[in-house]
């Protein structure tokens, strides 16, 4: 066994044990704990297959963002998370089943298509033909050919974030803030108030 | 043995039957479906990866990076809507979740 060969069996195990121990988990910290290693090992198998650029990409965006993010509701949130996981036995043989049918009906699929079909054999050749390095590959089809679609996927990451920013954002109401505005529109007419004060009266 | 795309497709169809056994076996806790969801777009990666690199064809890792993109986005939403959720009711059971009646 090769080299490679043992490399993708560690990778793909740890992911699959990672990915079970996700949903099986009694904590949901360690389920978020457990995605961040999936992540991990994943990124290890794109790097494996030749594809380096997604596989740090992975890291970055996963594990640097998504899954801190994960982390940091599930531990802000002050949830009763025993309560949560009532019925998970109940739930267990439907998915189980449901698991299974869902198994089944892709080993089908990718059972016949790899009988019938030459390229299973065929190596990973991506950038010994051309010379050029994942990331240089990536970017010369990214920015040119497909440009508008990476304009789109900034558009979808600018909804999220003024999404995201909007749900979330809260003005408590005793809380002084200035308000520039206001500031700015002030004049001396009125900010002050001439009063004549007529001896003997008062105001 | 040599390592063919097969493997690849092994698992990511393992992990894809993870995320949907995972909803079914969560389905009180939003925070382990959303997880479960990020599970099943990763197996989806996985496959987009696997054929861009056996078919020699970038486009694949292209797809990938937007699958990357909307799961990043579609996490961020899911999550402020939990915690808006959570501010408003004090619960994220999805049981309670139901003032729509849908």
């Amino acid at each position: 066994m090769s080299v490679a060969a043992a490399f993708f069996y560690l990778f793909a195990g740890v992911l699959v044990a990672s990915a079970f121990m996700v949903i099986a988990s009694r904590n949901p910290v360690h389920s978020v704990l457990f995605l961040i290693l999936c992540f991990v090992n994943a990124a290890g198998l794109f790097i494996l297959i030749g594809a380096e650029f997604l596989g740090l990409i992975l890291v970055v965006v996963y594990v640097g963002a998504v899954a801190v993010l994960f982390l940091f509701v599930v531990m802000m949130l002050d949830v009763d998370f025993v309560e949560l996981r009532q019925g998970f036995l109940q739930y267990l043989p439907i998915g189980v089943l449901v698991g299974l049918v869902f198994l089944a009906e892709l080993v089908l699929v990718v059972g016949s298509w790899a009988s019938s079909a030459t390229l299973a054999t065929a190596p990973a050749v991506t950038q010994a033909v051309s010379g050029l390095t994942n990331t240089q590959q990536l970017g010369r089809v990214l920015y040119t050919e497909y440009v508008y679609f990476f304009q789109a996927a900034g558009m979808v990451l600018l909804v999220a974030m003024i999404g995201a920013i909007v749900l979330t954002l809260r003005h408590k109401p005793n809380v002084k803030r200035q308000d520039i505005s206001a500031q700015v529109a002030r004049t001396p007419k009125d900010g002050m108030d001439v009063v004549k004060v007529r001896p003997g009266q008062g105001i | 043995m040599e390592i063919g795309l097969s493997h690849y497709l092994t698992v990511a169809a393992i992990l894809f039957t993870f995320g949907t056994v995972g909803i079914f076996l969560n389905r009180k806790n939003v925070i382990v479906i959303l997880m479960s969801v990020e599970l099943i777009l990763l197996a989806v990666n996985i496959n987009l990866v696997a054929f861009s690199a056996f078919l020699g064809n970038i486009v694949g890792q292209v797809f990938a990076l937007l699958i990357l993109t909307v799961a990043a986005a579609e996490a961020a939403i899911g999550l402020a809507i939990l915690v808006v959720y959570y501010r408003n009711r004090g619960s994220i059971a999805v049981e309670d979740i139901n003032a729509m009646k849908g």
